[in-house]
């Protein structure tokens, strides 16, 4: 197990932290309940459950302050959690701590399309903020597949990425400026409308910290003008080789496509049976190029896509021609963790990321890895940006395998890192992959991390144990793994 | 062409034992840039060269004195760009002053700044120790972002020691428009289209003229040309003014950056102004009382740079909120506890 040791709070302890969240917050935002506690009890990782001491549900600044002076003056520790649709465990609750939900900060505040920004709480879904921009023509970029549900706070929190990454960056590029409370409950704002700020870019800090340095209470976004037109072609590949020579080729050719995504044979065929997405089920690997831009740009480049893809070997190349068929063509991608869902028991689902050059010579390598653990593989991946997603199939319910599963998917993950990438593209490391990151970084940047959570928070109160394992955690070891297609939030889309 | 990591560590460590505050220097093109630090000089000039770049990757992985220019001519060959267009302010700005000065040039609203462009560095920290931090891969969330921590933060932090930054292709057209407008009736246009999918890459208002830069696909950049309309023009201008070498900055008088929300009104403070950035770059020559801009400019939600004509010891940067300053030195202190790095540079508490 990667999650932290279960501490149980003593009853008195409890009930007197209780008493004191009472006191500060209105009676409809403190839960204490075990049935109204359940909902907390796990993330997006639902392999790793457990009830908090205690969940809040505070609605302004001023209560929030007084969630955190309660914390400190307990010494007890506050994991914030935006809508849950994590995939680590970031907001895995401490049974010793206090669960400290975002939810209800859920206004838009401001939409201002001659600066294209947004200001928001963080508890405002990423697409409604899109949904909101739209009047003016305008949208927020990132666009991670949970994106309907999952909240602004927790993107940043995460740094969430989505599938057009490579041209638009990910939470990081495109969050202006954030008010954020530390441990201590001091207001600070870093960034805001303009864009920078002075003095060191803490925002960037804060942005991934995963909840270890502070509370986000107020985002302010980017918005950019909508795309006049956006298209997609569908290309077949009899190798993943030919088609990762193809990405390099696009891009070579000065093209920076708004997505470009991979899938080999056994997530096509497994995506195929699922959505009946019209994708060629013989081929080795797919690729899903989308181009945006204006008309004159997007018809440019179609064109100059559409040559490099037949020129790199591929089998078929297909262009969507209509908004029906674009969404087909993606649909199939889309579902691709679902579909294998439904192919297998249990699967397990990685995130390592890789410079692309080394496509081939890692899939090669996952194919053998697969032989050697006797476990099946199905990939999807940012081909764009280098975000692998194996996906290892197993069954729990048989002696030995999910072990098996842990550990090819640590090999998967070394090997990421050996060939210069990283363990989590845009899932975070949460509790899930404290273990990975000790193969990541040396003992010296590890204690870096811990020097600069204590610079935000010194008692070390915030979502302790998650994000950067302690030297002494490094010996251990664990792994996510989805429980019998137990996936929560089943109806959202993943890749 | 050589790595000195262990020498500079070696320097570092005595430093640190002998309690020598550090000043570290690339290529001396930016040392008027903020305010003045003393110190023992930590040379990066010869921990130089590229180490890897892989065109397809859009990475470039180099040393932090590796010139600037090196650094361009090699991503040119390549057909490829640094995206947010560094001022050198100098014949020899390096790769490291680069990130440790954190400025961008005129493509920067559009394709994003250093910061945004950094996806790794190798750094010492004040023990003399040696870290990495991201990668050279684009999706990284693992750890804490140190790296683009490093961007602007001039050097007070950690000694940059190498960097990997993402570079994009070359636009295959660019051209620039220049129309005259006034300034109301300027900042109104380039908002407006700001609100359009354009390809725009640049915005520069001075005393009556709008530049405007498309960069894109021939076909991409030539509809544009048609419906923003405009004279084309062959003057490098862009160049000019990343590197202050207009006339407008040719000025004894101080020089102030204002950073500002792109609509933001005009200042209306004394002076003359040139805007960039689709209105959130201001650049102000003005002999106003320093007080009052920052008053003014944050009233805009903005802050102010005392970027040139500033006395040694001024305050060049905008003053922080005290519970802001007191994260800052808690941060210096968890990456350089002896305080041995470019000390005051940035602020004089850090």
């Amino acid at each position: 197990m990667n999650a932290p040791a279960e501490v149980l709070l003593a009853p008195e302890l409890r009930r007197a932290l209780i008493a004191d969240l009472r006191a500060a917050l209105p009676a409809t935002a403190v839960l204490a309940e075990a049935e109204e506690l359940h909902p907390y009890e796990c993330d997006g990782l639902s392999a790793y459950r457990r009830l908090p001491a205690v969940a809040v549900l505070p609605e302004s600044v001023e209560q929030v302050q007084a969630v955190l002076r309660v914390c400190r003056e307990h010494g007890v520790p506050v994991v914030p959690r935006g809508a849950g649709t994590g995939l680590s465990g970031g907001a895995l609750p401490l049974s010793n701590g206090v669960l400290l939900g975002l939810a209800r900060f859920n206004r838009i505040l401001a939409i201002d399309p001659d600066n294209r920004i947004a200001r928001v709480q963080p508890g405002v879904r990423n697409l409604a903020i899109s949904e909101a921009a739209a009047v003016h023509g305008l949208y927020y970029a990132p666009d991670p597949s949970s994106q309907i549900a999952c909240s602004i706070g927790g993107n940043v929190a995460e740094n969430s990425g989505g599938v057009h990454c490579l041209k638009y960056g990910l939470t990081v590029h495109n969050v202006l400026g954030i008010k954020m409370l530390t441990m201590d409950g001091e207001l600070l704002e870093l960034g805001g409308a303009s864009l920078d700020g002075p003095g060191y870019d803490l925002l960037a800090l804060m942005t991934g910290s995963e909840g270890l340095l502070g509370i986000v209470i107020e985002v302010t976004v980017r918005l950019l003008p909508k795309p006049e037109r956006t298209q997609v072609l569908l290309a077949a590949y009899a190798s993943v080789e030919q088609a990762g020579e193809a990405v390099a080729a696009i891009i070579a050719n000065g093209i920076i496509p708004a997505g470009l995504e991979m899938m080999d044979n056994p997530a096509i065929r497994a995506a195929e049976d699922f959505v009946h997405a019209g994708y060629p089920v013989e081929a080795e690997a797919i690729l899903l190029c989308e181009l945006d831009g204006t008309n004159a740009e997007v018809s440019e480049a179609i064109m100059g896509v559409r040559e490099l893809l037949l020129q790199s070997g591929a089998t078929e190349v297909r262009t969507a021609t209509d908004e029906a068929q674009r969404q087909k063509f993606w649909a199939g991608r889309k579902g691709a963790f679902p579909a294998v869902g439904r192919i297998s028991p249990d699967y397990y689902c990685m995130d390592g990321t890789i410079p692309r050059q080394h496509l081939g010579r890692v899939l090669k390598r996952i194919a053998q890895l697969s032989g050697e653990y006797g476990l099946k593989v199905a990939n999807v991946f940012h081909a764009g940006d280098g975000n692998l997603h194996p996906l290892i199939l197993f069954d729990a319910n048989r002696e030995g395998e999910l072990e098996r599963a842990e550990a090819f998917g640590t090999a998967i993950l070394d090997l990421c890192v050996a060939v210069g990438g990283t363990v989590t593209g845009e899932h975070g490391i949460g509790i899930e992959k404290l273990a990975p990151m000790c193969s990541q970084f040396g003992a010296a940047e590890l204690e870096q991390f811990h020097a600069l959570k204590a610079a935000f928070d010194p008692a070390g109160l915030l979502n302790p144990g998650k994000a950067v394992p302690t030297l002494h955690r490094c010996a251990e070891f664990g792994r996510m793994h989805v429980q019998g297609g137990e996936l929560r939030f089943p109806e959202l889309p993943r890749f | 062409m050589t790595d000195r990591t262990r020498e500079l560590a070696e320097q570092v460590r005595q430093a640190g034992i002998q309690r020598t505050p550090l000043c570290i220097r690339g290529g001396g093109s930016k040392a008027f840039h903020g305010r003045n630090s003393q110190g023992e000089p930590l040379e990066m000039a010869g921990h130089a060269g590229v180490v890897s770049y892989e065109p397809t990757e859009l990475v470039i992985t180099a040393r932090a004195g590796t010139p600037l220019t090196e650094i361009e001519a090699l991503l040119a060959e390549h057909n490829q760009v640094l995206p947010f267009e560094p001022p050198h302010f100098g014949a020899g700005a390096t790769l490291g002053g680069m990130l440790a000065a954190g400025l961008s040039g005129p493509r920067r609203p559009w394709s994003g700044s250093v910061r945004d462009a950094v996806l790794g560095v190798k750094i010492l920290n004040g023990r003399g120790e040696p870290l990495g931090f991201g990668g050279q891969v684009m999706k990284n969330v693992a750890g804490y972002d140190v790296s683009r921590l490093m961007a602007g933060s001039l050097g007070t932090l950690g000694v940059i020691l190498e960097t990997s930054i993402k570079v994009l292709p070359r636009p295959a057209a660019s051209l620039t428009l220049v129309q005259e407008l006034d300034a109301a009736r300027a900042a109104r246009r380039v908002l407006d289209l700001g609100r359009q999918p354009l390809p725009l890459s640049g915005s520069l208002y001075h005393a009556g003229r709008l530049w405007l830069r498309l960069c894109g696909g021939e076909q991409g950049v030539a509809a544009a040309r048609q419906s923003i309309g405009g004279e084309v023009v062959q003057v490098p201008v862009w160049q000019a003014v990343r590197d202050h070498a207009l006339p407008f900055f040719q000025t004894e008088s101080p020089l102030w950056r204002l950073s500002l929300p792109a609509a933001a009104p005009d200042p209306a403070l004394p002076g003359d102004i040139l805007t960039e950035w689709g209105g959130a770059q201001r650049w102000l020559v003005s002999d106003a009382a320093p007080e009052a801009i920052r008053t003014r400019v944050q009233a805009l939600g903005g802050h102010a740079t005392w970027f040139r004509g500033h006395p040694p010891d001024g305050a060049v940067f905008h003053p922080l909120p005290a519970p802001l300053l007191a994260l800052h030195r808690a941060v210096k202190q968890a990456l350089d506890p002896l305080g041995l790095f470019n000390p005051g540079r940035l602020y004089p508490e850090l």
